[in-house]
């Protein structure tokens, strides 16, 4: 078993680690008060080649692998989870579906802008009705000659609005057949019959974009479903499997910010003429967030690591979203009681990163729909114990 | 028109400088390359962007760790590398030589360096370097115009800016106010590891300086607070304070 990363690895965690503070550190807190999508940072990450990290060249990525890109989403949501997220949904949910599920030409069509970050993209899957319960769809796609007309409305969709290329499930089938009655496509902004509905007003994450999408007789050529038609069930096991290494990346990105500025903070606050850091109610606390954000990496890592080596990873990316979500919440909550008074106010980021952390509980599936996934590797007598 | 650009591997400007066993202890430190050289590497990369330059090589001597501050340059642009396998005990006329005799080897047309490293704070290899050489020499450049087989460079001067018109070839070393250096592009770093890299043992050179001993600086002291005084009371306190205590040096 070798825990090391290659000179390579390294050399980008450093590179995405320095551009994280000077580039992305900087505007989190103003965006994060202005709740809006900045533009100019995305573009600077694109300008790093970060958006097509899992692209393979041949389509304009760099193909530098899994375990590169959640490096990525970690570092940058360490300073702004909102950037963070904003690059998962990018890339665990559109360019991800488009690379594994779409044909040559699809991935011709479409990757190499989504690579360079020219364009981005976004995935819709939840709806008012139908949100963790995904054979519940009701967005529906109609075939029509050579196209498919798009009824329906999406929401809560990250990237929205600022996203050129979203990969949309609709209902294909009959209703009752919930595992089989779906199917997923492309949809490109400015479609006509595809518009926006409200923007999301958010606890957390508020500088990344939230809408509504509403489709309105939106016809689509039908070249732009990905796969077969009904598969979409089967589709989003593994897309939602893929991305919850991207959100557990972001979770334990915006846990080792907060540590940092709470183990920075305990070292420089002084009372009673020291550092509080010499009490033990604080250092134990220090030491605790620690231990649990190392744990978590560990876990995150090596989903990462199994991606890239082929080996399945279901239940390991359950307990990789699971664990790396709640541990941002008890880090974050904790930073905030190291910080005091500070903590509370929004002077000071750990303030903004509680709040972030709470998303990374709910979405890419529930912990407890992780944890029920989770049961199910059980029942079925998987375990993870000899699975390296 | 080749370009040679000098790097060193140095501690993190953020690294804490701890003393063990009288030697400065490098445990747990993370290196870097010296930010004045990523500079000199940037200026390298953007005279060959503007096709002013054909090839950019960078060189550094020290041991196998320094082979990442090659890494680092090749996957911001630079075409190659050059790695002197030099003992990290040597001063700064060794590590002159060893850079020399590369340099004869590659006869390139400008030399770049940072004009300092963030470590030691010698300032004295690139100057020793065109010394050995016999090249002319300009440095803490800010700006840099090449034409005609010139180098015309700005630098920084006492209350104002000095502008030397170099002929080439020439070591320029450079201020960090030159450029911004950019970050290793994600192509970049997945191609750097197939950009060549040679190693070779560095020209035999004995120190002329003799390290006796390293000490820390002693802790900051504690300041003073001046309270319950009207301000023009507490001004003529804390004048006194600066004058007689601290000892600034008034101009």
């Amino acid at each position: 078993m070798d825990f090391g990363l290659t000179d390579e690895q390294k050399m980008f965690k450093r590179t995405f680690s320095d551009f994280s503070d000077e580039q992305v550190a900087p505007g989190a807190a103003e965006r994060d008060e202005k709740e809006e999508f900045d533009m100019e940072c995305w573009k600077k990450m694109a300008d790093l080649g970060l958006a097509g990290l899992i692209v393979p060249e041949e389509y304009g990525g760099t193909n530098a692998g899994a375990l590169v890109y959640v490096m990525a989403v970690e570092e940058i949501s360490r300073n702004c989870a909102s950037m963070g997220v904003t690059l998962s949904a990018h890339e665990s949910l559109c360019v991800w579906p488009i690379l594994h599920l779409g044909n040559e030409e699809q991935k011709q069509r479409w990757l190499p802008k989504l690579a360079s970050g020219e364009h981005l993209g976004a995935l819709a899957l939840t709806e008012p009705g139908a949100g963790s319960d995904v054979g519940a769809t009701a967005t529906t796609a109609v075939k029509d000659g050579n196209e498919y007309v798009l009824n329906g409305t999406k929401i809560f969709i990250t990237n929205a609005y600022y996203a050129d290329v979203y990969v949309v499930l609709a209902r294909t089938g009959a209703k009752e057949a919930k595992h089989g009655n779906s199917s997923y496509f492309v949809v490109e902004k400015g479609t006509p019959g595809f518009t926006f509905g409200k923007k999301e007003k958010k606890m957390g994450i508020k500088s990344s974009s939230t809408y509504e999408l509403v489709f309105e007789d939106c016809r689509i050529p039908a070249e732009n479903l990905l796969g077969n038609e009904g598969d979409g069930f089967k589709q989003t096991m593994h897309v939602l499997n893929g991305g919850r290494a991207g959100i557990a990346a972001q979770a334990l990105g915006i846990a080792e910010g907060a540590f940092r500025h709470a183990l920075a903070h305990a070292l420089e606050r002084q009372q009673f003429g020291k550092p509080i850091f010499v009490n033990q109610a604080v250092s134990f606390k220090l030491a605790d967030m620690a231990m649990k954000i190392q744990a978590a990496r560990n876990l995150v890592y090596e989903v990462a690591w199994r991606e890239d080596a082929g080996l399945s990873y279901q239940m390991q990316g359950a307990f990789a979203k699971c664990y790396a979500s709640d541990v941002a919440m008890q880090v974050t909550t904790e930073a905030v009681q190291v910080l005091g008074g500070y903590g509370y106010t929004r002077e000071y980021p750990v303030e903004r990163m509680m709040r972030d952390a709470k998303i990374t509980q709910i979405y890419e599936g529930t912990n407890e729909i992780q944890r029920l996934t989770i049961a199910n590797c059980l029942k079925r007598g998987e375990t993870s114990n000899y699975d390296y | 028109m080749k370009v040679l650009v000098c790097v060193k591997q140095t501690f993190d400007t953020e690294a804490k400088i701890e003393l063990k066993d009288g030697k400065i202890s490098d445990a747990g430190i993370n290196l870097i390359m010296n930010p004045y050289d990523e500079v000199a590497v940037e200026g390298g990369i953007q005279l060959k962007e503007k096709k002013l330059a054909d090839e950019v090589v960078v060189v550094s001597a020290g041991s196998d760790k320094a082979m990442d501050a090659i890494r680092t340059a090749l996957a911001m642009g630079a075409d190659r590398g050059i790695l002197v396998k030099q003992d990290t005990a040597a001063d700064e006329y060794a590590r002159a030589v060893a850079l020399a005799a590369v340099m004869k080897e590659e006869n390139p047309d400008i030399i770049l360096a940072g004009h300092v490293a963030a470590d030691d704070g010698s300032s004295q290899v690139p100057t020793r370097i065109a010394e050995i050489l016999g090249l002319p020499h300009v440095n803490v450049i800010t700006n840099l115009e090449l034409a005609d087989g010139k180098a015309v460079c700005t630098s920084e001067a006492d209350g104002g800016t000095l502008v030397t018109e170099v002929s080439l070839p020439a070591v320029i070393s450079c201020q960090v106010s030159w450029n911004e250096p950019r970050y290793p592009s994600m192509k970049g770093i997945m191609q750097a590891k197939k950009k060549p890299v040679a190693t070779v043992d560095a020209a035999a050179a004995d120190n002329k300086v003799a390290i006796l001993e390293y000490s820390l600086p002693p802790a900051k002291s504690a300041g003073i607070k001046i309270e319950d005084a009207e301000p023009a009371e507490a001004a003529a306190k804390l004048a006194d304070w600066m004058k007689n205590t601290v000892k600034v040096e008034v101009k």
